[in-house]
């Protein structure tokens, strides 16, 4: 036991010091590599707090992509103009004393749990069997909180909407600004030809593992769009106009057969987002193969950002 | 002290961290970079939570453990929002902060905030 105690102990300290440091970086470039860093170690946490689902959404999302955009919106404002505004010494030290107080409060919260802890895990394994799926969190996502997931694939969309509202007139309906750096025959060029295939197999496989191992739809979806940008970005294939048709019908093919599926509940088995007896499992596939591609694109959007170019005719 | 207590007040001391930059740090950029490390410490707190909460030979409790993946998916939206309202507040003002030194875009600006 002490080895994995020490090992916590350097783990948090690591993680506390990376987040102090993003925080206090003078430069932007290295708050965000610290950002990345640090959500990587955070998804070490989550397996250290048995949830390796988490891990991996942490990994992929909080670590991977959210880390992308940010070095994008970094190379972007690189030139901006300065930050001429100064915050007095006075000022940090009384936010400071009262971030602590916030974080303090915290800790008393969390060093005085409740005498018997609340749980849902004995409810959710009653159930489980029924819907055919062996992973409980992928059960929660898609059998008892399924209208939660189906919204946060909409809200997904939502997003990626306001990001292209937010395009100017002249460029609407154009191409996303993902910086292309098409270098021939550079390292780039040529881990954009080995790894999407593996990619696309690893996603697959954590998309089909998902109902029963930890994975899922939005780790294979993340998979997915990690290497469609990767392909984009060395220049093997053009970042597409958001006009394109077969774009659109991909981005909401997920919600959509969910929102089927759900409604066909009604009449089924009595309940919105209830399934039929016996069909839960195969209907759960269904939805995730089409969620696992609507979120690859949504996702692989979202990271290429807002609209930049018109669109060439 | 176990690891589940370990792992919970280091979200607290994240919790504080995340809100000292956000609160100090005067680039959109950074605040947005805080408020994701504020929202990490609180869903290991929830971690936290749902760790306690074992039971049925299971590692943690898988109802919040649920959520915190919902809730790292929205983060990832808001944030891709929030950096595509900045970018383009660099279109707008060729700038990158958000103070008030034109009176006529204080309004505009500072609602984006």
């Amino acid at each position: 036991m002490t080895i994995f105690a020490v090992f916590d102990i350097g783990l948090v300290v690591l993680i506390l010091g990376i987040a102090v440091s993003t925080i206090a970086a003078r430069d932007a470039f290295a708050a965000v590599i610290g950002f990345v860093v640090y959500g990587l170690l955070l998804s070490i946490a989550w397996v250290r707090l048995a949830a390796v689902d988490v891990a991996l959404t942490e990994a992929a999302i909080g670590g991977g992509m959210t880390g992308m955009l940010m070095l994008g919106a970094v190379a972007r404002l690189r030139f901006a103009g300065g930050n001429d505004i100064s915050i007095s010494l006075p000022v940090r030290f009384a936010t400071a004393v009262l971030c602590a107080l916030v974080a303090a409060g915290l800790a008393i919260a969390v060093l005085s749990p409740p005498d018997a802890i609340p749980t849902l895990a004995p409810m959710v394994m009653e159930n489980l069997a029924q819907s055919g799926l062996g992973n409980p969190v992928a059960g929660v996502l898609f059998v008892y909180r399924a209208l939660d997931t189906l919204l946060e694939k909409v809200v997904l969309i939502l997003a990626l909407l306001g990001v292209w509202s937010l395009a100017p007139d002249s460029v609407w309906g154009g191409i996303p600004g993902l910086r292309v750096y098409a270098r021939r025959s550079s390292t780039l060029t040529f881990l954009a030809q080995l790894l999407p295939p593996v990619g696309i197999v690893v996603a697959i496989y954590m998309c089909w593992v998902g109902a029963k191992e930890p994975g899922g739809a939005f780790q294979g979806g993340t998979v997915l769009a990690a290497m469609w940008l990767l392909v984009m970005i060395a220049g093997l294939k053009r970042v597409p106009s958001i006009g394109q048709p077969w774009l659109r019908p991909l981005l909401v093919v997920g919600p959509v057969i969910f929102l089927a599926i759900g409604l066909a509940g009604m009449v089924l088995a009595n309940a919105f987002l209830a399934y039929p007896p016996g069909y839960a499992k195969p209907l759960i596939v269904a939805v995730e193969v089409a969620l696992t591609l609507s979120i690859g694109v949504a996702l692989g959007l979202l990271a290429a950002g807002p609209l930049e170019q018109a669109q060439q005719q | 002290m176990n690891a589940a207590t370990l792992f919970g007040l280091s979200g607290a001391a994240l919790v504080g961290i995340g809100l000292y930059g956000f609160v100090t740090n005067p680039e959109p950029l950074r605040k947005i970079l805080a408020f994701n490390l504020l929202g990490s410490g609180v869903f290991l707190v929830f971690g936290v939570v749902s760790r306690r909460a074992a039971a049925s030979g299971l590692g943690g409790d898988p109802v919040p453990q649920a959520m915190v993946i919902t809730a790292i998916v929205v983060a990832f939206a808001a944030t891709a929002m929030a950096i595509a309202l900045v970018l383009r507040l660099l279109q707008e003002t060729g700038r990158s902060t958000l103070g008030a030194d034109s009176p006529g875009d204080t309004d505009r600006v500072s609602g984006n905030s």
